[in-house]
């Protein structure tokens, strides 16, 4: 058996057998989805990528804030 | 043209990263420390070939398998906040965190994701050689991620290794070493990973001790709290040793930090540590009043272990503001050493720096190069108090005092009371009195939780002690967020309270029902 092959079964029988590992699978993929489908579709924008197209921008952008910026 | 931020935005902005990196925490130091122990396990067995330690093994490993499901990816929403909440801070320190965090990806989580799986699926697979070993790289991809991050949060707490852009406004890493290597980030490391393997090892010993007062799988217990308590103890004293060298580097770096967890107003030579103390919740700074209502303090240990000198001059939260003492920094000739500046000559230098970095704009603007090179100049010149231009009161750069005080405490007295522990049990298996003393086991099981206390107490002084600074000096929290709504982080603050509770009880839960399960069938998948 190549070796490529081996370490595909090993991973298949490894996840085929597993007991608690399952539910533990199930609550990782709810929350990978929690987080990267809600939270960072929905609420979690990068807030300087979605709003400038370049670093320049980016750089004047964040310059012109912390030089307005002040109590 | 000033632009006032909307302050409950910067406190929401706050209050969302402390509850998302405090829910956090509660999973990575299981981690960190579990992995330790179940490769020690594992050694045992495999050197002494006695199958009664692969049941061990494979026990603590489904624990720490379970931990390690359920904190998998809380770390990623603090990125998140990062890039939401905190863009100015995010864009400010440029590749200083980039570099760290990308390693940290590439490098340490990999081998540990790798690695894992052998250890879980490998048993009766592959070479008990080649399993030790995927155990060990685990532990060791798990301890290489908490380097990198740990890294880049000393690079917060004391800014070295770089140089600042003002024309892409981004602080650019000239040394990596210097950023990797800073005593900071060195003594940050190893104090947190050691909390993380005394509270693994209270967890062990505590988890193990349920077992014998159920009188349950007694030979398990009993092996797996001789490992637990050998290891805690080595532990409990690195990190009492390395907690000592943090403290070192905070008198230097982070002065006012030392006086928040001191409670120290006023600078004393021959400065006492407090043991214990209660502080006059009435007391402002520069009223003249008493800060404690009552303490015990070790006389001089303050200034012996700030500065290595039992008569130096600690300087409290006052002589910080006013400045015009002589800091006794070990690091720094005699000759070198400068008076300190009041809070108020570093706002002035602050807002110079400022006031540069707007001139460049305006020079570059109109393409004039003189002009800009003399505004970089001085900007250069005070860009070490940058961070001071946004404060309008002096008393800004305080801390809250009680909370750092207390935490700090708290932190040190638990560590303290675990050392004992731990030499107690060993006492006690020594004696064979360990299965008797229910007492002593009901203890163990009651000091879990304190560990968990212990561990959150020490980022809540790492952390809420250098307010109001994200980055020391340099950016403080109100200059740092993004200009979104507070109705916004609100919003997900409350998200993810509710989300991180479930999650949370559905560990526990989990955790206690395999718990129960026992040893006698304790797979690891």
């Amino acid at each position: 058996m190549n070796f490529p092959k081996r370490i595909w079964l090993f991973y298949f029988e490894g996840f085929r057998s597993m007991t608690i590992g399952k539910k533990l699978w199930i609550i990782i993929l709810i929350k990978l989805f929690i987080i990267f489908l809600i939270f960072r579709l929905f609420f979690f924008h990068d807030f300087l990528k979605s709003r400038f197209n370049t670093d320049q921008e980016r750089g004047s952008h964040v310059r012109d804030e912390l030089i307005k910026r002040q109590k | 043209m000033i632009e006032s931020i909307d302050l409950s935005l910067v406190d929401w902005s706050r209050a969302q990263f402390a509850l998302t990196a405090i829910y956090h925490w509660l999973f990575v130091p299981l981690t960190l420390g579990l992995s330790v122990l179940v490769a020690i396990m594992e050694s045992i067995y495999v050197k002494t070939g006695n199958p009664e330690w692969k049941k061990i093994t494979k026990f603590w490993m489904t624990l720490f398998g379970i931990n390690f499901a359920i904190g998998v990816a809380t770390g990623i929403i603090l990125e998140f906040e990062f890039g939401t909440n905190w863009s100015n801070y995010s864009w400010f320190v440029g590749d200083i965190f980039g570099a760290p965090l990308a390693i940290e990806g590439i490098m340490a989580f990999f081998l540990e994701s790798t690695f894992i799986a052998v250890m879980f699926f490998g048993w009766n697979k592959v070479s008990k050689g080649f399993h030790l070993a995927s155990s060990w790289l685990t532990a060791i991809g798990a301890n290489l991620s908490a380097l990198w991050i740990l890294v880049a949060n000393a690079w917060m707490q004391n800014p070295v290794g770089m140089k600042f852009n003002p024309e892409t406004t981004r602080n650019e890493m000239t040394n990596f070493w210097d950023v990797l290597f800073s005593p900071v980030a060195v003594n940050k490391f190893l104090h947190t990973i050691s909390s993380g393997y005394v509270l693994a090892a209270i967890f062990v010993l505590g988890v193990s001790a349920w077992f014998l007062i159920k009188k349950r799988d007694t030979q398990f217990a009993v092996k797996s709290i001789f490992v637990a308590s050998v290891f805690g103890l080595i532990t409990s004293l690195l990190l009492a040793f390395t907690g000592d060298g943090s403290a070192y580097q905070v008198t230097q770096k982070q002065p006012m930090k030392l006086a928040a967890m001191e409670g120290l107003y006023h600078g004393k030579t021959g400065a006492g540590l407090v043991a214990i103390g209660l502080l006059d919740p009435s007391k402002k700074t520069g009223d003249g009043k008493e800060a404690f209502i009552f303490k015990v303090e070790f006389p001089k240990l303050l200034s012996f272990l700030g500065y290595r000198s039992p008569d130096a001059f600690v300087p409290g939260v006052e002589d910080i503001l006013n400045g015009g003492y002589k800091p006794e920094y070990n690091s720094i000739p005699e000759s070198e050493k400068e008076v300190a500046l009041s809070a108020e000559q570093k706002i002035i230098r602050g807002r110079l720096a400022l006031s540069a970095l707007s001139t460049y704009k305006q020079a570059k603007n109109d393409h004039n190069a003189a002009r800009a090179d003399s505004a970089e100049n001085l900007l250069r010149q005070h860009y070490a108090y940058f961070g001071y231009a946004y404060l309008n009161n002096v008393e800004s750069i305080v801390p809250n005092v009680p909370l750092t005080f207390y935490s700090f405490h708290v932190m040190v007295i638990l560590g303290l009371y675990f050392i004992l522990l731990f030499i107690v049990v060993l006492i006690y298996i020594n004696t064979h009195r360990l299965e008797k003393s229910r007492w002593l086991l009901w203890l163990s099981i009651f000091t879990i939780p304190l560990a968990y206390i212990a561990s959150e107490a020490g980022w809540i002084v790492a952390e809420m002690g250098r307010q109001p600074w994200v980055i020391q000096d340099l950016l403080p929290t109100m200059a740092a967020v993004s200009r979104i709504d507070a109705s916004a982080v609100q919003i997900t603050f409350w998200l993810f309270a509710v989300v991180f509770t479930v999650l949370l009880i559905a560990e526990v839960m989990i955790m206690v029902k395999q718990i129960k399960i026992g040893p006698k069938n304790g797979g690891t998948r």
